[in-house]
């Protein structure tokens, strides 16, 4: 076993183990509250896993937290936080909702592309512009991230309430687009192929995130451009030396994140609610932090996080639904449970799990 | 027959598999000097660190003063009367110099009283040592020899009977490293016994009495300073026979290839660093830049090598103009024909997480030969790592290990091949072999020589005046941002370059 399977491996266990930990006191929890924990897995499992609607629901939501933990990654291998990306969906689905509503009577192979690359432009641009006061003026990106997440949501009420709303409408959204633009749910991909499954919003996005998956690992592990951006990320003195734009680098991985958060609008917009709504990213991009940290800021990883968060979604949102005790914030407890214990203490168990690995690797 | 101040026996220590000291033994006489010598990385400072109290040893004893202790801590160190001047010093810039040795000693409530008794003591042990210093001088405003006399007076005022220095003239001129030795032939005199731990040979043969050897974490020689030489010395340290002066035929200057002229540097933090420095390399010969680290070498190549931005003045290299108005980073430097080796290879010369087949193209990476159309030609890359590896015996000869992996040595070796393989018009290079080994010293310097004799200008800057003196063909002196004098190396010697050095010109001296 060489250096980078031995990592590979403490890195996998020591991210198990802490898993187990966030059930295991999740366990407690429900167990305290005279339910039966077993069964409250159960439930999880078969509300995530076992039926068709409910795997569909939970690869819906796992498309969405494969953008937004994308969006973290990249600003992260760059030595970027980026905490905005909840504003750079919201914007980047504005922007698909615009190209939808103005071109709804073309046909989808030409607004698809069209769509996608509105949603870089528009999610692009809100993240490059804190990435060019990080860049040239050293405000830290945490906090105009942030900022940019209360403007985006400012800005998105007023137009929904005042400019997109349509007259006599009561709820602050737009129109709905004409069926020609929306993405085909897997439902209707499946029936192509004359397979039957049951309708849930699980649409086209969930192939093209696997798609930005393996691009993002490319880009970042076998272009110029990512190994200039990950210089910058570990040794900003070094890039320097070699002659590399600090500036330049940190604004273009800071579109490239907001791009790729923008895409969260392309699933949720374009292929499942058809319309702009208000808060349609509500909390997806804050999670999407802790998809990357838990996925270690991998595509491989992000997509495993990504299927966790969703199993928990889904799998949380019928636990609640069918067993009496547990409500809906006691679902919240379980996802806080696993980002404390696989994001914020993931170092918990490291020294030991390392210890162990390498006993194994000397003999 | 004098007695035994510390004595170890049989210390081990291990770091995870690394095995830093492995059964040391050293016998320390009372009322000597004794040097430690040994490559980085031999284990010196491990073992005195144990000494100290900020390691425990696996296994072994020390006995001070022929009776056994046991040290777990600095504080157990110094009530057992050892003291420590640590080679970045440990001082509170902003407090006066009896505050900072008072400081951690203070008794009773009020800080003015101990300070008043505390004050008699200190200008007695001035007196008794000549050590003067100023008691109310703030230490920011010495210069590093008082700040080091500070360290050792601290010591001393805490009882200090045995005083351990890890490598004590790194920052120190020729003049004030003397002043320095006179001050530990003082405290000889008086009865005290220093520690010496240097890897620079003059030292241990200009001041100690006996001096231990120390190689990959062993000891390896026991010698009576007065009964070896350097070559002995240097043969024991590296375990083999070393070649102290480097060869060298004249140089041929051709024609210009880096012209400074009225160049001005003030940094960030508005602080006047090098001021309306003038010179030229020519091709064919290298041109050194003496003088002690922080009086603007640092900023000078920074500039030069585009790192930092030209302010004021300009650069002529390689028959192009570089203007204050016209931004000129390290790329552009680099399509001009100049490579750059940096000072400081840890923070500057590598990624120390990259592998180091990511580190051998670092500032190279857009060149056509390692990328295909969209991404990188890994495959070309690597052979070219593997290549330059073995070309300069960089070792292990794998270039999917981590940079952080290699040792100082290899890690410049690395930086080293990866700079000269360029074909460069003018090579820069600073602190060429700072924390090398004296093995890749040697090969080091060969190959800058080398670039000198292929035709290309080379300029070193340099704080070790061994290597400023063996390599340079002309020698320029910084002193205060400003350049003190020129000396053509043939002329130099240690005096006068370290009076250049202390800023003192050459009519005055």
């Amino acid at each position: 076993m060489n250096e980078n399977q031995a990592n590979v491996l403490v890195v996998t266990l020591v991210t198990i183990i802490n898993l187990l930990l966030a059930f295991f006191i999740s366990g407690i929890v429900i167990w305290s509250l005279g339910e039966d924990p077993w069964f409250a897995l159960e439930t999880m499992l078969y509300g995530a896993f076992g039926y068709d609607e409910g795997l569909g629901y939970t690869l819906y939501y796992t498309t969405n937290f494969i953008f937004t933990g994308l969006a973290f990654a990249v600003g992260f291998h760059c030595g970027l936080f980026n905490i905005g990306a909840e504003g750079q969906a919201y914007i980047g689905g504005l922007g698909v909702g615009l190209i939808c509503l103005w071109l709804e009577d073309w046909s989808l192979w030409i607004v698809f592309p069209l769509a996608v690359l509105t949603s870089i432009v528009a999610g692009g641009i809100w993240g490059a512009i804190p990435g060019y006061f990080k860049a040239k003026r050293g405000s830290h990106e945490v906090v105009t991230t942030i900022m940019f997440n209360f403007i985006a949501s400012v800005i998105m009420v007023n137009l929904l309430s005042h400019v997109l709303r349509p007259p006599k409408e009561m709820s602050p959204e737009s129109r709905e687009f004409a069926e020609g633009v929306w993405i085909p749910q897997m439902h209707e991909i499946f029936n192509w192929f004359g397979l039957e499954i049951t309708q849930t919003p699980l649409n086209g996005t969930f192939i093209f995130s696997i798609l930005c998956l393996f691009l993002v690992w490319r880009l970042i592990w076998f272009t110029s451009w990512g190994y200039e951006m990950r210089t910058v990320g570990i040794n900003e003195s070094a890039a320097v030396y070699a002659g590399i734009s600090v500036s330049r680098n940190i604004i273009i991985a800071m579109a490239v994140c907001g791009g790729l958060a923008g895409f969260v609008g392309i699933n949720e917009i374009m292929g499942s609610s058809h319309r702009i709504m208000l808060n349609f990213q509500a909390g997806i991009g804050f999670t999407g932090i802790a998809v990357s940290l838990i996925g270690r800021n991998h595509p491989f990883g992000i997509m495993l996080a990504a299927l966790l968060f969703g199993i928990l979604y889904q799998g949380g949102a019928e636990l609640s639904f069918e067993v009496q005790a547990i409500d809906r914030h006691l679902v919240v407890l379980i996802q806080g449970l696993v980002i404390l214990f696989a994001g914020a203490l993931e170092n918990l168990f490291r020294p030991q799990v390392e210890q162990y690995v390498k006993q194994i690797v000397r003999r | 027959m004098s007695t035994t101040a510390i004595e170890l026996t049989d210390i081990n220590k291990n770091f995870g598999s690394v095995c830093a000291n492995k059964d040391v033994s050293l016998k320390v006489k009372s009322g000597t000097i004794h040097g430690i010598i040994g490559e980085n990385g031999a284990g010196k400072s491990t073992l005195m660190s144990i000494l100290y109290g900020f390691y425990q040893a696996d296994s072994g004893e020390i006995s001070v003063k022929e009776n056994k202790t046991v040290i777990r801590s600095a504080h157990d160190a110094i009530a057992a009367g050892i003291g420590m001047v640590h080679q970045h010093f440990m001082l509170v810039d902003t407090f006066t110099v009896l505050e900072n040795v008072v400081l951690g000693t203070e008794t009773g409530f009020s800080l003015q009283e101990s300070l008043q008794n505390s004050k008699l003591e200190l200008q007695r042990l001035e007196q008794d040592y000549h050590l003067e210093v100023d008691i109310n001088a703030v230490i920011n405003t010495l210069p590093v020899g008082l700040q080091q006399r500070v360290e050792i007076l601290k010591a001393l005022y805490r009882g200090a009977e045995i005083l351990i220095l890890d490598e004590p003239t790194g920052v120190l001129t020729p003049q004030e490293a003397d002043h320095l030795f006179r001050i530990l032939g003082e405290l000889r005199e008086q009865g005290k016994t220093v520690i010496l731990i240097t890897h620079k040979l003059r030292e241990i043969m200009a001041i100690t009495d006996n001096v231990s050897v120390m190689r990959q974490g062993e000891m390896v020689a026991h010698r009576k300073t007065s009964e070896t030489n350097r070559e002995e010395l240097a043969e024991l340290m590296v375990g083999r026979k070393v070649l102290l002066q480097i060869e060298k035929a004249p140089a041929k200057p051709g024609k210009p290839m880096l012209t400074v002229e009225h160049l001005d540097f003030t940094d960030d933090s508005g602080v006047h660093r090098v001021k309306d420095v003038s010179f030229e390399v020519r091709s064919g010969e290298i041109v050194g830049i003496a003088g002690v680290s922080g009086n603007g070498q640092t900023e000078l190549m920074e500039v030069i090598t585009g790192i930092k931005s030209l302010q004021k003045g300009q650069l002529k290299l390689n028959d192009h103009t570089i203007l204050p108005s016209v931004s000129a980073d390290a790329a552009v430097m680099r399509k001009y024909g100049m490579v750059h080796v940096p000072e400081d290879r840890q923070r500057r010369g590598l990624v120390t997480s990259f592998s180091a087949n990511e580190n051998i193209i670092l500032g190279y990476h857009k060149d056509p030969a390692y990328n295909q159309l969209i991404e990188m030609d890994k495959t070309a890359i690597m052979q070219y790592c593997k290549k330059q590896m073995e070309h300069f015996d960089v070792r292990p000869d794998n270039p999917q290990l981590r940079a952080s992996l290699f040792s100082g040595g290899n890690q410049q070796k690395l930086i080293v091949a990866r700079e000269l393989q360029r074909d460069p018009k003018l090579l820069v290079i600073g602190q060429p072999t700072r924390g090398v080994d004296i093995g890749a010293i040697e090969f080091i310097h060969r190959q800058i020589i080398a670039m000198r004799d292929a035709g290309k200008a080379v300029l070193l800057v340099s704080v070790e005046l061994d290597e400023i003196l063996s390599l340079s063909d002309r020698i320029l002196v910084m002193f205060d941002g400003q350049i003190m004098g020129e000396v053509l190396a043939k002329d130099a010697n240690e005096r006068a370059l370290g009076l250049l050095m202390a800023g003192v010109r050459k009519e005055a001296a």
